[in-house]
């Protein structure tokens, strides 16, 4: 492999790779959740919408030949599990968290269910650009092909940003989030913001998911997600439910997942499990720093995690 | 007085979930004929290879065994008010305490061995969720996600360990710990295939509904569940009863970890992250954490478990089948939490004692306390 000729370069250059390549998922996932946090619910279910949009692209990519379509249906696939948590959660004295948990069991059987004839075949994958053709070292120009999908994640980001600062629907969303007893004066009807709120969120991780199968690691078995689905609801902590900190977590969190890949390979292979547990550490030491018990985090939802 | 007409209430905490369970299998059976199986065929299969005879209902009883443990996990905490699921993580470092020390000890009588297994699998999985309490009681980090992130780290843990310094060289195929000496594995109940865990199983469910529904602690916890800020209010010490649960909920896990290493398995491998953390959750929260309905729980559930291999060979269904039945079960019993006190049949009704009902409208159901 050509990495052995830049020997120690290899290691910032293969995390750079790796974030470029790994944080996709990350920034997809926790824009969804944001968005769905910001009305004031939270939805640990993206874990199994996660590998259910996985699932639905490849199989779809593989069906038709036709990748895009594969990401569309699985944003669908992510719309319609977000439904049925969107149901369950407005519904009274129903745990919105303990409903999160339900749909991961049952979001990964049923991405394990339709998924297992797919594990063998290789479906069509996504194109990627070549940001680094200027260069003439193989490892350069590797690390430099970014998929479309992913500019396409950092596009949402600044608008989503956007959206909830400048226009009436964000206003509308925060009210519910902030304050639900305000919106229903206002004659917002609640159930129905949410459940909006969700189910799109919900087709942002689906889309998430079609990245994993469909270009990086770009294949679908059953560890593809190994949790990503949930750190994503913790980084959207760590991001104060900004959407463009949310950007940032993502590049971080896809940066610390390709520590370990990149020191194997250079050959540096012990504390290779602990390495690949970096983001989950990673996690926790960031919700330990940034917790408090004596205030609430600035940024937070009013109405997050009380059962109004 | 008050407690005279009870039995309404009480008809309704086991009718409903009955009922959640039921709509669930017609549920799973249409999901079943639309895959293309005989949905009948499979309930009887299910019932087959659960219950049918003696031999499958063995397995059963050995699978519930670490779900009644993992599932005390997140009933313990629940009743002060915590979400916690981190069961997967606490039953591995449970199981990785235990095998390390059934290996330390290798040479000790087989008795003091198991004794030392069975309490560096309580420490080890207590102190791991009790981590989670601290962090919720010190620095107010959703215990939530911590704990779930925990899982994460124990199985990276697992996978370090059993892949370095534990590794049997011997172990190709799958990367094994040395094995701990056949002697001073956990026996067989006298008559059985079923090993002691379910014995310990029973044990720990029965001494948690005790501790919490009988005890001054439980009720300082159930306190503290309700009403945090009373609960301060009245001098309850909330952070010395939230790490206290924890370190208890986290116990019962690393215990279940110390049976699937020293009577199932008998080494510590990646089996032992299979999946009964995410299980017993499920047994908790069906159970409406009470830990006296979750050993009857995880039964039935150990049996839903223990058929997932008859799905694939009769019915051509993948064994993912078995994790899209649990979802569903999960999803309608927690959509079932929104029909209590909203089903007329099980209102109480204001009959004043010892006097006839004046007019029939008495019988009339009583509004719902909002």
């Amino acid at each position: 492999m050509a990495t052995e000729a830049i020997g120690w370069w290899g290691v910032p250059l293969g995390i750079l790779a790796g974030t470029l390549r790994g944080s996709a998922p990350f920034l997809f996932v926790s824009l969804g959740e944001c968005l769905t946090e910001k009305s004031g619910k939270i939805n640990l279910g993206l874990e199994g919408t996660l590998l259910t949009g996985a699932m639905s692209a490849y199989a779809i990519s593989y069906l038709t030949g036709s990748p895009w379509l594969g990401v569309l249906v699985a944003g669908i696939a992510g719309m319609v599990l977000g439904l049925i948590h969107a149901w369950l959660c407005v519904q009274p004295k129903v745990n919105d968290i303990a409903v999160g948990i339900a749909m991961i069991i049952f979001g990964s059987g049923i991405a394990f269910f339709f998924g297992k004839p797919f594990i063998q075949p290789s479906a069509p994958q996504l194109p990627s650009l070549a940001l680094g053709s200027w260069s003439h070292l193989a490892p350069v120009q590797s690390a430099l092909q970014i998929c479309p999908l992913f500019l396409l994640g950092v596009a949402i980001a600044p608008l989503m940003q956007w959206f909830f600062k400048s226009t009436r629907w964000g206003l509308v969303i925060r009210a519910v989030g902030d304050s639900p007893d305000a919106a229903k004066a206002m004659g917002i009807s609640i159930p129905r913001v949410r459940m909006l709120c969700i189910v799109a969120g919900s087709f942002l991780a689906g889309i998430g998911g079609a990245y994993l199968s469909l270009y990086y690691p770009g294949s679908w078995t059953e560890r593809i997600s190994s949790g990503q689905g949930l750190m994503a609801v913790a980084l959207v902590i760590f991001a104060r439910w900004n959407p463009i900190q949310c950007l940032y977590a993502s590049l971080l969190f896809g940066g610390a997942q390709a520590i370990g890949p990149a020191l194997q390979s250079i050959g540096v292979n012990s504390y290779y499990y602990l390495w690949n547990a970096s983001p989950y550490i990673l996690t926790l030491a960031i919700m330990i720093i940034t917790c408090s018990p004596k205030r609430t985090l600035t940024g937070a939802p009013g109405a997050l995690g009380t059962s109004t | 007085m008050i407690n005279r007409y009870n039995w309404r209430t009480t008809l309704e905490a086991i009718c409903i979930p009955i009922a959640a369970i039921l709509f669930s299998l017609v549920l799973f059976g249409v999901f079943c004929a639309a895959a293309g199986a005989n949905p009948l065929a499979v309930y009887g299969s299910i019932y087959k290879a659960a219950f049918g005879n003696w031999y499958s209902l063995q397995n059963t009883l050995i699978r519930a065994a670490p779900l009644m443990l993992s599932s005390l996990c997140t009933a313990l905490p629940a009743r002060l008010g915590l979400v916690i699921i981190g069961n997967e993580g606490a039953l591995v470092v449970g199981g990785l305490g235990a095998i390390a020390t059934g290996l330390a000890l290798a040479s000790a009588p087989p008795t003091l061995v198991q004794l030392a297994m069975a309490l560096a699998g309580i420490v080890c999985g207590g102190l791991w969720i009790g981590a989670v309490g601290a962090l919720r009681y010190y620095r107010a980090v959703n215990e939530t996600i911590s704990s779930l992130l925990l899982n994460y780290i124990a199985i990276a843990l697992l996978n370090h360990l059993v892949g370095g310094v534990m590794r049997d060289p011997s172990s190709v195929n799958k990367v094994s710990s040395y094995p701990i000496p056949e002697i001073d594995m956990l026996g067989s109940i006298p008559g059985t295939r079923v090993h002691y865990g379910l014995i310990y199983g029973l044990v720990a469910c029965v001494i948690a509904y005790f501790l919490i529904q009988r005890t001054t602690f439980g009720f300082a916890a159930r306190i503290a569940g309700g009403n945090v800020r009373a609960a301060r209010i009245a001098g309850l010490p909330v952070g010395k009863l939230t790490m206290a649960i924890c370190f208890l909920a986290g116990s019962c896990a690393g215990l279940a970890g110390m049976v699937e290493v020293a009577a199932v398995h008998g080494r510590a491998n990646e089996s032992l992250n299979a999946n009964y953390g995410y299980s017993g959750i499920l047994v908790a929260f069906i159970a409406r954490h009470n830990p006296l309905a979750a050993t009857i729980v995880a039964i039935l559930l150990g049996g839903i478990l223990a058929s997932g291999g008859i799905l694939q060979r009769s019915h051509g269904l993948p064994d993912a089948t078995v994790l899209v039945f649990q979802g569903l079960v999960f999803l309608v019993v927690l959509y079932s939490e929104s029909l209590y006190g909203r089903l007329a049949i099980f209102k109480e009704r204001p009959v004043s004692p010892g006097q006839v009902p004046p007019t029939p409208t008495n019988d009339q159901p009583s509004p719902a306390p909002v």
